[in-house]
């Protein structure tokens, strides 16, 4: 590879005017994106906002309508070829060979890829030790748990060591434990410097993963900035109260005169924009005889974001 | 040199697929021998035992003297050969709807490696089972007559029809996109077809209507043909017309296959 390419390279995946529909339904309508090499950028949004299309077409699964996008300075469509021998695509829907064991499997991607013998048996050996998959490696995928059929499914995607990576939704209907077992291996993935795109519905594994998050909804960009940029654009950071009665709420509300009061659950919310100097103020001005039970400090999270946005909550998840 | 890398690297590709597909019929193994050995197996044994003599006796001239059952063989191999569709149309659907083509789409590994190893397997699948209901034909009876070069021409033959069928019920699993449409849509290959055809009985026995279709089918030429080489009985161009009837439905089918891989994903 020579100078001028490597710089060029630096943005990993260069995106400009994306647009797709389907028949009427339009999926994506004017996106752009730029992505620099060893970032994690997490597209966000509900089911339907055009997260999976822009996978697909990064990828090189389907055609654009119209838009240019390239990836590690490789124009998607006129050098897919090389496009695909850079990147690695776990998807959505599980992309293992279930007739396959877990090491045939990886020994079908290492023919793929062509890879010598020596070199194909080595990485898959190493890849089942690092996924815990050791013990299964001679059992096909159907005697598998989600979360070890993900791994697996990882497992297939690293062994070409893609410099880019694309991860739809990778943690949807796994169980907790798997959940954080896949961050880790998120992370350890940016530890080598790979690229990952990721794209999720969950906003708290944006903010756990994610340099910086685009917000999807509809087919367009509503909103794109680092997590910490996201959550300062909007308000919502408070303080919240509760109260062992509704005598003492009382009190307390006409002490703040500000503040949101919930009188079923017994709690007042009261804006807290200043830290730790506001937190003293309304703690002097209750005094010794209002009685707190319970107090506790909200920074705003993504939850806040995509409400303050798309002007929606998010679709109620269910994990 | 581009040109030769390419072609190294498609038969490659072409090989691990062959090497997936092979470890899947392994896996499957059961379910291929009851579909495409045990099948045309039973039908062998009712057609000859149950229904022979009845059926011998009314071939008259077209027996030429011999036992049904050297009548029948021919038409059993063609049918142990379609036999064969139903499962290769079902596999390519199972694939295309699968998470794992897309996997396939997005790596750089040749476009038609993935259909090729299909139809590989599907010809290595008929051939064998071919060869399994061969022997049991020779365990009740069957006599073939065949010289070796006979024999040569056989499995020339036997594997012409099972790389055309092959192609169609790739092409037909690719077209139907669920395995209940790829298992119905391949059942008049692997049962209407070899009936309507010189299999059971000569198609000059049938009814005026169906006599037409069944005479000028490419199944009654390729079971004419094996007829005539398993009995030492003098073959003409039937050959010709045989392999011609392959290359068409190869060719076809190809096109076809092609056409539906390119069009799997929008």
């Amino acid at each position: 590879m020579n100078a001028m390419t490597k710089r060029e390279t630096r943005i990993a995946v260069s995106v400009n005017g994306l647009r797709k529909a389907y028949g009427k339904k339009v999926a994506l309508d004017g996106v752009d994106l730029s992505i620099g090499e060893g970032e994690v950028f997490a597209l966000l949004g509900p089911n339907g906002a055009g997260k999976t299309t822009v996978v697909r077409i990064l990828s090189t699964l389907i055609p654009a309508d119209a838009g240019t996008a390239s990836v590690m300075g490789h124009d998607l469509h006129r050098e897919a070829g090389a496009v695909r021998a850079l990147i690695g695509v776990t998807g959505q829907f599980s992309a293992v060979d279930n007739l396959l064991t877990g090491e045939e499997n990886l020994h079908l991607m290492g023919r793929l890829l062509h890879l010598p013998p020596t070199e194909r048996r080595a990485r898959a050996a190493q890849l089942l030790e690092r996924f815990d998959l050791v013990a299964a490696a001679r059992q096909t995928p159907a005697t598998y748990s989600g979360g070890m059929t993900r791994r697996l499914d990882i497992a297939m995607t690293l062994m070409g060591r893609p410099r880019l990576i694309f991860l739809d939704e990778p943690t949807t209907g796994l169980d907790p434990r798997s959940r954080q077992i896949m961050w880790q291996i998120i992370r350890d993935l940016v530890a080598d410097g790979v690229t990952i795109l990721l794209t999720t519905q969950y906003l708290e594994e944006a903010d756990q993963l994610a340099d910086r998050i685009v917000v999807l909804d509809h087919g367009r960009i509503v909103a794109e900035g680092t997590p910490e940029e996201l959550k300062r654009r909007i308000p919502g950071a408070h303080i919240r109260l509760r109260f062992a009665d509704v005598a003492s709420l009382d009190a307390a509300a006409r002490e703040l005169r500000e503040g949101a009061r919930d009188d079923k659950e017994l709690v007042l919310r009261v804006p807290n924009e200043g830290g730790i100097r506001s937190l003293r103020e309304v703690l002097a001005r209750l005094g010794d005889d209002v009685a707190v039970d319970d107090l506790s400090i909200h920074t705003p999270d993504l939850d806040d974001v995509f409400f303050a946005v798309t002007g929606n909550q998010p679709e109620e998840k269910t994990r | 040199m581009i040109a030769l890398t390419t072609l190294i690297i498609a038969a490659q590709d072409s090989a691990t697929m062959l090497w997936r597909e092979i470890k899947h019929s392994i896996r499957l193994l059961r379910l291929l021998i009851v579909s495409a050995i045990l099948v045309p197996v039973v039908m062998l044994l009712l057609f000859d035992y149950v229904l022979g003599g009845t059926l011998g006796r009314g071939l008259g001239d077209a027996a030429r003297g011999a036992l049904y059952v050297d009548y029948l063989v021919p038409g059993i191999l063609v049918m142990t050969v379609a036999g064969g569709c139903g499962p290769t149309a079902i596999n390519v659907t199972m694939d295309m709807t699968g998470g794992f083509v897309d996997r396939i789409r997005t790596m750089a590994v040749t476009r038609g490696a993935l259909l090729a190893g299909h139809v590989g397997v599907s010809v290595l699948r008929m051939l064998v089972a071919t060869a399994a209901v061969t022997g049991v034909a020779l365990l009740v009876g069957f006599r073939p007559k065949a010289s070796v070069a006979d024999w040569f021409a056989i499995v020339g033959i036997v594997a012409a029809f099972s790389f055309a069928l092959a192609w169609l019920s790739a092409a037909i699993g690719l077209a139907t996109k669920s395995v209940a449409g790829a298992n119905g849509f391949t059942l008049p290959l692997s049962f209407l077809l070899p009936f309507l055809s010189s299999t059971f009985v000569p198609a000059g026995s049938m009814p005026a209507g169906v006599r037409w279709f069944a005479a000028n089918q490419p199944f009654t030429a390729v079971v004419d043909t094996l007829r005539a080489l398993l009995t030492g009985a003098p073959v003409g161009n039937i050959p010709y017309l045989a392999l011609a009837w392959c290359a068409a439905i190869a060719l076809v089918s190809y096109v076809w296959a092609q056409a539906e891989f390119r069009r799997g994903t929008k």
